[in-house]
C-alpha cells in the first residue's frame, strides 16, 4: 500500500504543472483486455410528455427499480420499475432541486440526491418523502447577488455547508460521506443521523489532496474510493479519511461505483465531454472494471453516441456487477449494459 | 445595585445566551416528524413558520420553490415560491392558502 502512495505522489509531481489536457485524458493503462458487452436499447419507457435531459444520475434499489436524476427544464427525479416502465416522479418542484449531480440508493432503499445547484444532499425514504437534508440552498436574495453562479466562497469548509457537492456514499454503519466538490475539494463524513464527524482534503496534487472530487463510493470495509477527476486518479481513503492508495492509470474518473456482494469490484469511467476538447473526448469514454486493490480486470466501451458507445458517462450503477446502468451527459440517455465476462480467468490485465 | 446586576445579566445573556443558561433543566418531550401528511406532489421546503388555530388546525409557511426573476425596465423582480399549507389537528392536508399570491415571496414566519 505504501508503494502505491509513493507511485501516486511521483505521478502527482509530474502532473503538477499541467491542467487536465489532451495528453492526460488518455488512460495510461496498456493492453487492457476488452470485456464483451451489450447495450439494451430503449430500456426506459417514458410517458409521452416527459423527456430526459442530460443523464446525470442513475441508481437502482433492491427491487431493481431504476432512479434517474436529470437536468431538464427543471432538475427532476424519475422512478422506473425493473422492466423500465415509468412509475412516478419524486420531489417534483422540490426546493432542493436546481442542478442535478448524483442519485444513489442506500442499503435500506432510501434514495439520496446530490444537487450542485442548491448545495444540498437530500434523503428520501422509499415512499419518496424527504427524511433528511444536509447543506442549505442559498437564499433567493443571495442567489441574485451571486448571479454569476459562483455561490458561496470556495474553501469555506463548513461542517454543514457545501460548495457544489458531487456525490454521496455510506459505510456499513450508515455513516454518510459527501464529496464536496467543485469548490472545496474535500470529503465530509457524517454519522447516520447527519451529525458532522470530520472532513478532509484540500486542493492539491499530493496524496490526500484533491482537484475536483467528482464521485465517490464505499466498500464493505468502509474504505472510500474518490474519483479525483482533474488529478486523473482514483484515491482510496480509509474510513477516517486517511489516504491509503492511488490508482492513476485509468484516466479521468468522472464516475466510480463499487459493487456489493462477497467479491466487490470497482468500476471507473474515463469520461471527457466532446463539447470541450473533442480530441480528448475521442480517446476516452471507456469504463474499467477493477479489483478493489487496483488490479485492472478489463475495460469496455469507447466514446461515441451510438449504442454501446459512451458519451460522457456521469454516473454508474453496479448493484449487479454484470448488469450496469450508465447515465450520459452529452447523449441525453441512460443505457443498461450487460457484461459478458469470460468465465476462465479473472485477474488478467496490468496491475497499476 | 440589584438593577445593575440585572442589567449585567441581560447583557451577558445577549452576548452568549447558551453559556448563560447552561443550568436550565431539561424538559422531557417526544417528537413526531411524520404528523403532517402531504399529498404526493407537495413537498415542504425550509419550514419557516408554523402556527395553530383554535381548532388545532396547523398552518405551515414554507420556502418551497425556486427563485424566478423577472427583468423589468429599471429593476429585476423576483419571486421565491413560498407556500402556505393548512392541515387539520390530525395532520391531514386540507388545502393550500394563497397559492401564487403576490405577497408570498420568501417566508419568514
Amino acid at each position: 500500500m505504501k508503494r502505491c502512495l509513493t507511485a501516486g505522489a511521483l505521478a502527482a509531481g509530474l502532473l503538477l504543472a499541467a491542467a487536465p489536457s489532451f495528453a492526460q485524458s488518455k488512460a495510461k493503462a496498456q493492453n487492457v483486455p476488452e470485456i464483451p458487452f451489450e447495450s439494451v436499447p430503449n430500456f426506459l419507457k417514458f410517458p409521452p410528455n416527459i423527456y430526459l435531459g442530460e443523464g446525470i444520475g442513475v441508481a437502482t434499489n433492491s427491487k431493481g427499480h431504476v432512479f434517474v436524476y436529470t437536468r431538464s427544464g427543471d432538475t427532476r427525479l424519475f422512478e422506473f420499475d425493473q422492466n423500465g416502465a415509468f412509475v412516478r416522479e419524486i420531489g417534483q418542484g422540490l426546493y432542493g432541486f436546481a442542478f442535478a449531480h448524483a442519485v444513489r440508493v442506500d442499503p435500506q432503499d432510501n434514495i439520496w440526491t446530490v444537487d450542485e445547484g442548491t448545495n444540498m444532499v437530500i434523503k428520501f425514504n422509499p415512499a419518496g418523502r424527504v427524511t433528511m437534508v444536509i447543506g442549505r440552498r442559498p437564499e433567493a436574495v443571495e442567489e441574485l447577488t451571486n448571479f454569476s453562479g459562483q455561490g458561496s466562497a470556495p474553501n469555506s469548509n463548513k461542517p454543514y455547508s457545501f460548495n457544489r457537492p458531487t456525490d454521496v456514499a455510506w459505510d456499513k454503519d450508515g455513516n454518510i460521506f459527501v464529496s464536496d466538490g467543485y469548490g472545496d475539494n474535500r470529503v465530509v463524513k457524517y454519522d447516520k443521523n447527519g451529525r458532522f464527524i470530520k472532513s478532509a482534503g484540500k486542493q492539491g496534487t499530493g496524496p490526500g489532496e484533491l482537484r475536483l472530487p467528482h464521485t465517490l463510493a464505499a466498500d464493505a470495509q468502509g474504505n472510500i474510493y474518490i474519483g479525483d477527476r482533474s488529478n486523473a486518479r482514483v484515491q482510496v481513503w480509509d474510513n477516517d479519511l486517511n489516504p491509503k492508495a492511488i490508482y492513476d492509470t485509468v484516466g479521468n474518473p468522472w464516475a466510480v461505483c463499487v459493487s456489493p456482494g462477497p467479491h466487490q469490484y470497482l468500476f471507473v469511467s474515463n469520461s471527457v465531454p466532446d463539447n470541450g476538447d473533442s480530441r480528448a473526448a475521442a480517446q476516452t469514454g471507456e469504463i474499467y472494471k477493477m479489483e478493489l486493490d487496483g488490479t485492472i480486470v478489463g475495460k469496455f466501451g469507447r466514446a461515441g453516441k451510438a449504442l454501446k458507445e459512451f458519451s460522457t458517462v456521469h454516473e454508474i450503477d453496479c448493484r449487479n456487477p454484470n448488469e450496469l446502468f450508465v447515465s450520459e451527459i452529452t447523449d441525453w440517455r441512460v443505457q443498461k449494459i450487460i457484461l459478458k465476462p469470460s468465465p476462465a480467468k479473472s485477474s488478467a490485465g496490468a496491475a497499476k | 445595585m440589584k438593577r445593575l446586576l440585572q442589567l449585567a445579566i441581560a447583557v451577558c445573556a445577549c452576548a452568549a445566551p447558551l453559556v448563560a443558561q447552561s443550568n436550565a433543566p431539561d424538559i422531557p418531550y417526544d417528537a413526531n416528524a411524520d404528523l403532517l401528511k402531504l399529498p404526493d406532489n407537495i413537498h415542504l421546503g425550509e419550514a419557516a413558520g408554523v402556527a395553530t388555530n383554535s381548532k388545532g388546525h396547523i398552518f405551515v409557511y414554507t420556502r418551497s420553490g425556486a427563485a424566478h426573476a423577472t427583468v423589468g425596465s429599471s429593476r429585476t423582480f423576483y419571486k421565491a415560491g413560498s407556500r402556505l399549507l393548512e392541515f387539520d389537528q390530525a395532520g391531514k392536508f386540507l388545502r393550500e392558502i394563497g397559492q401564487g399570491v403576490y405577497g408570498f415571496n420568501f417566508a419568514q414566519g
